[in-house]
């Protein structure tokens, strides 16, 4: 047998991910894992799955998991949460189910001050349906429902969920990341451990939303895609943290 | 003997629900159901329950179905805009095969409606009303005090069988006031035990996965299928209905709920001038008691549906008698309640 050349994290589940080469999803999910094993919260973890390309999220992680309809993930999570106090509960959403359709239920689990952890993951475009235009889809970006380019006076303006989000006063941690370099992946992973800390701490609700890449239907190579998303992308979407009431967690 | 007391029907199933061992309440108001709502905000933190005000029904019935997954007794209410909301995660709650427990208040549609009395959301209840194969339990209280006993056996039924029970009331059910017993708190021990599959963190065993999602159509054509085994198993021992007079009678009146209800009345008016009706009032309206009512139905001259609708539940009532009487529908719509005088004058009529 060939010597794995790293080990996978005990909270991802035994099973090959269906995501594209190239996919930002999969890192996600990794150090999403990688943060429960660190917290030592595997066996008292709930995740809620979008529907989405990381519709199959539930089975990727090895914790409790369900999947919510399309956009209400923060409500499942909330009954969840409000059933089991105690228990760890986090959701792994797209721009399409959490910035179009699923818009009221964020805004409010993040208003409520929800004791959940937010993994948003914005790839600018509906990955699983095909590439169609996504609510955070940039301007002139063409997508299989805006093929001239998106235009604002017909399709409206690129919607920015961590600025919107920002306002609400239950929001305990929030940060945008990405993950298209080594040194953006780790800050990603302390962001994501930050807001889970959030939860663990009962302090309010949390939310890392996260850069993504969708090779597929960008009609880019891997390369190319993180390429884009560097020069684009960030501009729209800059990096950086929004909130913060955790403070300290040395 | 346990005291009578009298309360509004919305509050009189709210406290039948926290005594049928509810803990978690996820609401939206909206009349005529909005005291249900009220009543759950004062009285869950007395017995450290969790009430929610979510921002939509939608919230609502996702909330509910993420409560369901951890197999505690959960419930929603509303009234029929809310519940035609509601459509997708019932859908979903049910392919999941979660307990869970529905009150519908109903009042007058179709759109916004009105806020009065009415039973025109039978198809939405019975029939499916969200996408997919699946059904709830349904069940039609006639009155207030049996709405408060059926509410123990809607979560029993939920827990039972792991699907949404729904309980159909209408706006006179929520809104009127009666003398009510209310049950004993009940004792959960053991029977509302979800651990073989409920989500509640691993705790080192092997995760619960809860979703009513499979991409393989031969596994999803699997899973169905196993739920409509539980259905079938619903269909041959969960059948609820009530009778009257039927032994002698020539005549049949069908009603469910507050209709049943009035037909009572009916029966009796008919009965003092000599005229030989009887009553079969449906309480599970799914599943219909369609084998009861044909056996009820046989040798009579003729049937007589009554509803708070255009006629709605009458098409089960034809596929119960299958031809074997004529049946005939009288009913009113937009929240109009037919009192006993226009049904008994609608008897006579057709008695001719
Ligand atoms: C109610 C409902 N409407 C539409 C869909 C179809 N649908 C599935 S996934 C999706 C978009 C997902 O895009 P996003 O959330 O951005 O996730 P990605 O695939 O890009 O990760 C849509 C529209 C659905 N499943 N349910
Ligand atoms: S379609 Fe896009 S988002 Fe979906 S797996 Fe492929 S690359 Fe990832
Ligand atoms: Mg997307």
């Amino acid at each position: 047998m060939e010597k794995a050349t790293y080990k996978k994290p005990k909270s991802l589940a035994e099973k090959e991910f269906s995501y594209c080469p190239g996919c930002h999803h999969g890192i996600i999910h990794r150090l999403v894992a990688e943060v429960i094993d660190e917290l030592e919260i595997q066996g008292k973890t709930l995740m809620v799955a979008p529907v989405g390309c990381s519709v199959f999220a539930y089975e990727f992680f090895d914790v409790d998991g369900t999947v919510a309809p399309h956009g209400r993930a923060p409500a499942v999570a909330t009954g969840m949460k409000r059933a089991m106090p105690e228990r760890m509960v986090f959701t792994y959403q797209g721009d399409g189910d959490l910035a179009a359709i699923g818009t009221a239920e964020i805004i409010h689990a993040a208003n409520r001050g929800e004791k959940i952890t937010t993994i948003f993951v914005n790839n600018a475009i509906y990955g699983m349906t095909g590439g169609q235009m996504a609510p955070t889809t940039l301007l002139g970006m063409k997508t299989t429902t805006s093929p001239y380019g998106r235009k604002a006076e017909t399709e409206g303006f690129p919607i920015h969920v961590s600025e919107l989000l920002k306002e609400t006063a239950g929001i305990v941690y929030l940060e945008r990341v990405s993950v298209s370099s080594p040194q953006e992946v780790i800050k990603a992973k302390a962001a994501i451990k930050k807001a889970f800390i959030a939860q663990k701490k009962g302090l309010g609700f949390s939310l890392v939303e996260v850069l993504s890449t969708c090779p597929t239907n960008w009609g880019l190579d891997p390369v190319e895609s993180i390429n884009w998303l560097n020069e684009n992308m960030k501009k729209e979407y800059p990096i950086g943290v929004f909130v913060d009431k955790v403070g300290d967690i040395k | 003997m346990a005291e009578r007391i009298m309360v509004k029907g919305n509050e009189a199933m709210a406290e039948a629900a926290v005594r049928a061992g509810c803990r978690l309440y996820f609401g939206y108001p909206i009349t005529p159901q909005s005291e249900f709502t009220e009543y759950m905000a004062r009285r869950m933190p007395e017995v450290d329950g969790v009430f929610l005000q979510s921002e939509s029904e939608v919230a609502a019935v996702n909330m509910v179905y993420g409560a369901a997954c951890t197999g505690h007794r959960v419930m929603t209410s509303t009234s029929s805009p809310g519940f035609s909301l509601m459509q997708e995660g019932v859908s979903y709650i049910a392919g999941a095969m979660l307990p869970a427990v529905f009150v519908n208040v109903v009042r007058g549609g179709p759109g916004l409606g009105d806020i009065q009395p009415a039973q025109s959301d039978y198809f939405q209840s019975t029939k499916g009303g969200g996408h997919g194969d699946y059904h709830l339990i349904v069940l039609a209280p006639g009155s207030i005090q049996e709405a408060v006993d059926l509410m123990e056996t809607a979560f029993r039924l939920a827990d039972n069988y792991r699907v949404p029970v729904m309980m159909l009331a209408d706006g006179m059910l929520g809104q009127m006031m009666e003398p009510v017993v209310f049950p004993e708190y009940v004792k959960l021990d053991g029977i509302n035990d979800h651990s073989s599959w409920a989500l509640r963190g691993t705790d080192g065993r092997e995760p619960h996965k809860v979703t009513s999602f499979d991409i393989d159509p031969v596994r999803l054509e699997e899973m169905n299928t196993e739920t409509h085994k539980v259905y079938e198993e619903i269909r041959s021992k969960e059948i609820r209905f009530e009778t009257h007079d039927l032994e002698d009678a020539d005549y049949i009146l069908v009603g469910y709920g507050t209709m049943g209800r009035i037909l009572g009345s009916v029966v009796k008016m008919a009965r003092k001038q000599g005229i030989k009706v009887g009553l079969f009032r449906p309480i599970s309206l799914w599943p219909f008691p369609y084998d009861e009512l044909k056996k009820a139905a046989k040798g009579k001259r003729f049937c007589t549906v009554v509803e708070m609708s255009t006629g709605q539940m009458v098409e089960d009532v034809r596929l119960s008698v299958e031809g074997a009487l004529p049946v005939h529908f009288y009913g009113r719509t937009g929240g109009m309640v037919p009192t006993p005088d226009e049904v008994f004058k609608e008897l006579v009529r057709l008695i001719g």
